[in-house]
């Protein structure tokens, strides 16, 4: 094992990492607030990723400057977000929350197939792409490998977004707010809290952070029907490897998943389509609720 | 009665029994419309690259057989006379649901003749089922070799070469155009059947045509992973002289976008089997020198010949791009079709032939299509073997075209009839 390959692994790694870590925290912060199992995130991924793809594409075709096309990427996840999400929780999910989890997960469920076939009613079967983003900021060598500064940039979203979350939930007032939800919904609403309306905001920002997730993805992908069913899987694992609701859990599920997947790329390729669910299980065999799995009182 | 009455009763009759006889008799050929299936990509990521452009062929070429307007030898209006309906089905879902649709379309839709299926594991699940029912179905595109060399089939015919022709083809480029500079070799495959029997008689044919060639690195990662940043950054370090690659669309494209900026096309001479359906749309991320393969002899290196003119230019100028291999293939087979169907007709008097005379027409039928000659040789006479043809891309005047095309005759880059297709490269390609 040479240091450049050593190097590579590591480097491989902390990326997917990142482009993990960006696809998961929005789950994990539904999941503990809300206390719902969110199918429909990988549609808010895959909404990012067209809206991004299409609006950048279409304003770089009309002549606006490359550089200017990272704050559209931002923009279009924040447009389409801010659009469906709040649609969908008020529509739909807030009549649902009375029921049982698993009915929850099946609406959910539901819900990313209708999405899914609305994305190619709006955008059609044939993939989008825009590269510009990707190879603007050039390329920096670690020995005789070649990078784009790119990813730099994903890595840099995945930290602005697990610091800033981190920060809203433990220094502003909504962020306090929303841990007391988490922690007990019932005692919440009985001290005063507009529970419906941290729902509806934990919603919209954990669906925003998915969209923005397939919004900077876009830029290295072609954009294709079913983007978001790969995204929903992954996030998962890497979810309950850390424990449903925790963010820091969040963080160590995408670093151990990026890191063990891009080793065995590397050195055994062959095993790299099951090492994800591997080490899943593995880490459910000894700790059945993910690693940092938040303390729960016993209820009855 | 008197006689009177009696002989015009008697003129009656006999002119109307010939009115009579002729509605009860055989119906001549082009009075009842044929009806055939489309099966084809029409939704999923397999609709963009493929089901869509097979889609359009099959609806243009049936559109333009029934107005008589398609050139010689394919004339005649429908099939020998038979105008043409189209009932046309999505592919996507589980192999359950296609066979669920095979047996609606056979049994409750009544079509005379099914025609498509573009993923291998489509046609291996409806084969069978295309037997049971009896019904003419004619495979277009999907690429495993299993169909005809694992079984024989009497009621199913495929138009286009296997997938092991474009492995086959894409060793032979190699050995022609680098010779013996290869010293190992790499591949970027999807991890489904598809992907690995690419890589499998690539590989095999390789170690054949470069002995002592080094495997560097096999990368197999998941059908629609969409991200390859560590594939690639693997492929580069093994620093292998040729990279295989038989990615379709949205993977294809990811690969070249992330691969490019990465200089993995300046280290290595890429292979893109199913390229030729990137290479428009990419033009501006595939730098010249990438191999670029078409599956066949399709696209731009279709032969330039009365057919392939007409093709051309009627599809690119009702649907605004040129055509691509999957929708020569859908012509192909629709052609070859028509070809058996008249042949049978004719054979019968000119009156409309049954399902088993028109099968015994197909059976080692030889036809033109726009990509050039047809051969139904191997398979039993049911699967089709067509020369192939690999280049490189060239920008010229800012346009994508291919280079250095080298063609392959038939019967070089496709294995005997009776002998499959890993004992065929095994044994070093013996005719």
């Amino acid at each position: 094992m040479s240091l450049e390959q050593f190097l590579a692994v590591l480097i491989d790694g902390i990326i997917y990492s990142a482009w993990l870590f960006v696809a998961a925290i929005g789950l994990t912060l539904i999941y503990g607030v809300m206390k719902i199992v969110n199918v429909t995130h990988g549609s808010f991924y895959a909404l990012g990723a067209y809206a991004a793809a299409s609006i950048t594409g279409a304003l770089l075709a009309r002549g606006m400057p490359p550089a200017l096309s990272y704050a559209v990427l931002l923009g279009s996840a924040l447009l389409v977000t801010l659009i469906v999400a709040p649609l969908i929780e008020r529509g739909i999910l807030r009549f649902m929350y009375v029921k049982d989890e698993v009915v929850i997960l099946l609406i959910t469920y539901a819900l990313f197939l209708i999405l899914e076939d609305a994305i190619k009613l709006v955008w059609g079967v044939n993939p989008y792409f825009i590269a510009e983003p990707y190879g603007l900021l050039g390329s920096f060598d670690v020995f005789d490998l070649t990078y784009p500064y790119y990813n730099l940039i994903l890595v840099g979203v995945a930290i602005v977004c697990g610091v800033g979350l981190a920060w809203m939930l433990n220094h502003t007032r909504t962020g306090k707010l929303l841990v007391a939800v988490i922690h007990d919904t019932e005692v919440s609403r009985a001290m005063g809290i507009n529970v419906d309306r941290m729902y509806l905001f934990t919603f919209t920002f954990g669906s925003l952070l998915a969209a923005i997730g397939g919004a900077f993805t876009a830029p290295t992908v072609s954009v294709v029907p079913g983007l978001g069913v790969e995204v929903i899987v992954l996030s998962f694992a890497v979810v309950v490897i850390g424990g449903l609701g925790s963010l820091p859990g969040a963080a160590l599920g995408a670093v151990i998943v990026g890191l063990v997947r891009s080793a065995t790329v590397h050195y055994l390729p062959q095993a790299e389509l099951f090492v994800i669910y591997l080490v899943m299980a593995m880490v459910l065999a000894f700790r059945p609720r993910g690693l940092f799995s938040i303390a729960e009182a016993r209820k009855i | 009665m008197t006689t009177i009455k009696k002989a015009v009763a008697a003129a009656v009759v006999a002119a109307l029994v010939p009115a009579y006889a002729a509605a009860q008799g055989t119906p001549a050929p082009g009075e009842a419309p044929l009806k055939i299936g489309v099966v084809s990509f029409l939704s999923g990521a397999a609709a963009g690259p493929f089901g869509v452009p097979a889609r359009n062929a099959a609806e243009i070429t049936i559109e333009m057989l029934n107005a008589a307007k398609v050139p010689a030898p394919y004339a005649t209006k429908g099939f020998g006379g038979a105008a043409l309906q189209m009932q046309l089905v999505d592919e996507a879902g589980s192999t359950t649901t296609q066979v669920t649709e095979f047996r609606n379309m056979v049994q409750r839709d009544n079509v005379d003749i099914v025609i498509g299926y573009i993923s291998s594991g489509s046609c291996l699940a409806i084969a069978p089922v295309a037997e049971e029912l009896k019904k003419l179905t004619v495979f277009f595109d999907c690429g495993t070799p299993r169909i005809f060399e694992d079984k024989s089939y009497k009621y199913v015919f495929r138009t286009a070469s296997t997938a092991t022709m474009d492995s086959v083809g894409a060793a032979f480029y190699v050995r022609d155009t680098m010779k013996a500079k290869v010293k190992s070799i790499a591949g970027v495959n999807q991890n489904y059947a598809w992907g690995q029997d690419s890589w499998t008689d690539f590989e095999a044919s390789m170690k054949q045509v470069s002995p002592g060639v080094k495997v560097a690195s096999s990368q197999m990662p998941k059908l629609f992973a969409g991200q390859y940043n560590a594939e690639i950054s693997t492929i580069l370090g093994a620093k292998a002289d040729v990279v295989h690659s038989s990615f379709w669309d949205g993977d294809l494209e990811a690969f070249i976008l992330q691969a490019g900026p990465r200089g993995l096309f300046k280290r290595s001479t890429v292979i893109l089997t199913t390229g030729e359906t990137a290479m428009y749309k990419l033009a501006d991320h595939i730098p010249d020198g990438v191999v670029i393969g078409a599956r066949g002899p399709y696209g731009p290196y279709a032969p330039d010949n009365e057919l392939n003119k007409w093709f051309s230019k009627t599809f690119a100028d009702r649907y605004n791009v040129p055509p691509n291999y999957a929708a020569y293939q859908m012509t192909q087979a629709i052609l070859g079709t028509k070809a058996a169907w008249e042949k049978a007709q004719a054979a019968n008097g000119g009156k409309r032939p049954s399902t088993e005379q028109v099968i015994a027409a197909f059976e080692r039928l030889n036809f033109e299509s726009p990509a050039g000659k047809v051969e139904m040789a191997i398979g039993a006479g049911h699967q089709a073997i067509t020369e192939t043809a690999y280049g490189v891309a060239k920008k010229v005047k800012g346009k994508m075209t291919v280079a250095n095309v080298k063609r392959y005759p038939a019967t070089m880059v496709n294995p005997p009839d009776g002998v499959k297709s890993s004992d065929w490269i095994a044994n070093g390609f013996k005719k």
